[in-house]
């Protein structure tokens, strides 16, 4: 096995998702396979390569600092669901 | 048993630029809450982020400030963790492959100086500002300084004292000032800090375990909260116990650290490569085009003074402190040729006006002409050390030239020899004892007539020529 349940749970609570008893299974065994796949990947020898992060060989896309118009207050608050005046409010969390 | 403490520094710089690190929503501080948002620094879906050039152009300069080696191929990540300052639920910053590594800075410490290394510069996005209800479970939540540009400068775990780790503070902070990329506001948060900390044994190689250190606000609470951290750790160390690696908070007002609640998984960040931003490749040219845009930095200026203007290195470290005041001097010096006398009064009389009123340098009433032309009269004997002060008080007030000032006063120096001499013989002929005694041997009755004299002329007389003339008619 390339991932234990414990690991699948602890990334599962990173991203804060629950699953049932069976999705566990199901999904431990599915990243079990896309880990053994990688593994795969990785006896190709890349001595020498780079690595790369796109698909296309592509650098510098920049913009200049230039300000343009934000949204309005309104509007950036206009999906939060739980707005308070200027404010989008949120569940107290301390640190 | 003798610990020593292994420091090293996180500093968070707010970079300069008028527009967003990713998207075009305006930097400005002070604006009302989530007013300078749109939907990339919101986090909605399906927008794309694109690279300010000059958040680039400024990483660079201080790379090359710090002496860092610069990849010709950086590029940037996502930093994933729930907060709710974080609306994408991923900060975008550097990781495997930063701009700049490898660099070091020198800190002056006793006997001389010290390299501290620096191990990486890399550029990364602000989060937005938490507000916490004081009466309910809430908190309120300001977008605007959702990716303002900041750059990350870590150093090495080369600081051994509170106090070195101040320094190198100062060294950062004045660079970046110098540079003009970062408005160096430590009260708005533009310039930012946290602290790992540990001790050993002294003599051994390997490092204790740490504790980091944050919430430090200004470079007092730096050395405050070290100071504060090294006793702690060392204490524990002595006791027998074990130092606990932790996130500490410094608490201002009791003076203290104190452990920060914190989860488990806290730094389980899960880096991956950000595929909506190309990778950042840095040519020679491009390079050598910013070098050529850089100052003169602090430390190179302090040396040129030292050397120029053979003034003590205490003057040369106060006068460089920004570049606007380095500027100011060099002008008056220029202007008078002075280089000493040209310090005493920049550092002394005009740094202590500016300093009551709360003033920058840049709107200082007496121009460095005025002041070089206030020198050439004392020189010329025109006026005394002691009238220039009044004069510097008066030009200070109301920003008028030196001349203006004197004339409106009164403040003309007696240098005419004849005049003197007529009221040294007044007082002679008034004070028959004291002349008696004086020629008696009484040597100490000198500065009696010198008084005197003074009195009578309301210090308008040259001293020099006081003291030559009661020299010659006392004898």
């Amino acid at each position: 096995m390339k991932i234990t349940r414990t690991e699948v749970a602890h990334v599962a609570h990173l991203a804060r998702l629950t699953f049932r008893e069976e999705e566990m299974e199901k999904f431990t065994s599915q990243l079990n396979d896309i880990l053994l796949y990688m593994d795969k990947l990785n006896s190709v020898d890349t001595t020498g390569v780079e690595p790369m992060t796109h698909a296309t060989v592509l650098y510098n896309a920049f913009r200049e600092d230039v300000v343009k118009p934000s949204l309005a207050n309104e509007q950036s608050l206009a999906n939060a669901p739980d707005p308070r005046g200027e404010f989008f409010r949120v569940p107290k969390v301390i640190e | 048993m003798e610990f020593e403490p292994v420091i090293g520094l996180e500093v968070h710089a707010q970079l300069r630029t008028d527009s967003k690190i990713f998207c075009s929503c305006s930097t400005q501080f002070g604006a009302g809450p989530n007013t300078h948002t749109c939907p990339v620094c919101l986090g909605m879906p399906g927008v794309l982020p694109v690279l300010n050039r000059k958040v680039v152009e400024y990483t660079i300069k201080m790379a090359l400030a710090t002496h860092c080696r610069i990849n010709r191929e950086n590029s940037f990540a996502r930093k994933n963790y729930f907060y709710p300052d974080l609306p994408k639920g991923y900060q975008i910053s550097q990781y495997a492959y930063p701009l700049a590594e490898e660099g070091g800075i020198e800190v002056e410490v006793e006997g001389g100086k010290r390299r501290i290394g620096i191990t990486r510069i890399h550029m990364e996005e602000d989060a937005g500002k938490l507000i916490h209800d004081e009466h309910f479970p809430s908190s309120y939540v300001d977008l605007n300084r959702t990716g303002v540009p900041l750059i990350e400068i870590v150093s090495e775990p080369d600081i051994r004292s509170a106090e070195e780790a101040a320094d190198y503070l100062r060294r950062i902070h004045e660079i970046l000032v110098y540079l003009e990329i970062c408005d160096g506001n430590m009260e708005e948060g533009s310039f930012r800090c946290d602290a790992n900390v540990s001790l050993r044994p002294r003599g051994q190689e390997e490092f204790g375990t740490r504790a980091e250190l944050k919430n430090m606000n200004s470079f007092r609470n730096v050395q405050r909260a070290l100071e504060y951290e090294i006793k702690r750790q060392q204490y524990v160390l002595e006791a027998g116990g074990e130092v606990v690696q932790e996130t500490r908070l410094w608490d201002d007002a009791q003076g203290v650290t104190i452990p920060m609640r914190s989860k488990e998984e806290a730094h389980d960040y899960r880096y991956f490569p950000d595929p909506d931003l190309v990778t950042i490749a840095v040519s020679d040219a491009w390079i050598e085009e910013i070098r050529g845009t850089m100052p003169e930095l602090p430390l190179e200026k302090r040396e040129r003074f030292l050397r120029d203007y053979q003034i003590p290195p205490y003057d040369a470290g106060v006068l460089t402190t920004s570049r606007a005041l380095a500027d100011y001097y060099e002008e008056v010096v220029r202007l008078c040729g002075q280089p000493k006398v040209a310090s005493n009064w920049v550092m002394g009389d005009i740094l202590r006006f500016l300093k009551e009123d709360k003033r920058d340098i840049r709107d200082c009433p007496i121009s460095a002409a005025a002041l070089a032309e206030m020198i050439r009269l004392i020189e010329d004997g025109a006026i005394s050390g002691k009238m220039a002060k009044e004069v510097s008080e008066e030009m200070y007030r109301t920003g008028k030239p030196p001349q203006t000032v004197i004339a409106e006063k009164g403040l003309v120096q007696i240098t005419d020899e004849g005049a003197l001499a007529a009221v040294i013989e007044q007082i002679m002929a008034a004070n028959p004892t004291q002349l008696a005694q004086y020629r008696g041997g009484k040597d100490k009755l000198f500065g009696f007539f010198v008084g005197q004299v003074m009195k009578a002329t309301q210090g308008k007389a040259n001293p020099q020529l006081i003291n030559d003339l009661l020299k010659k008619m006392l004898a």
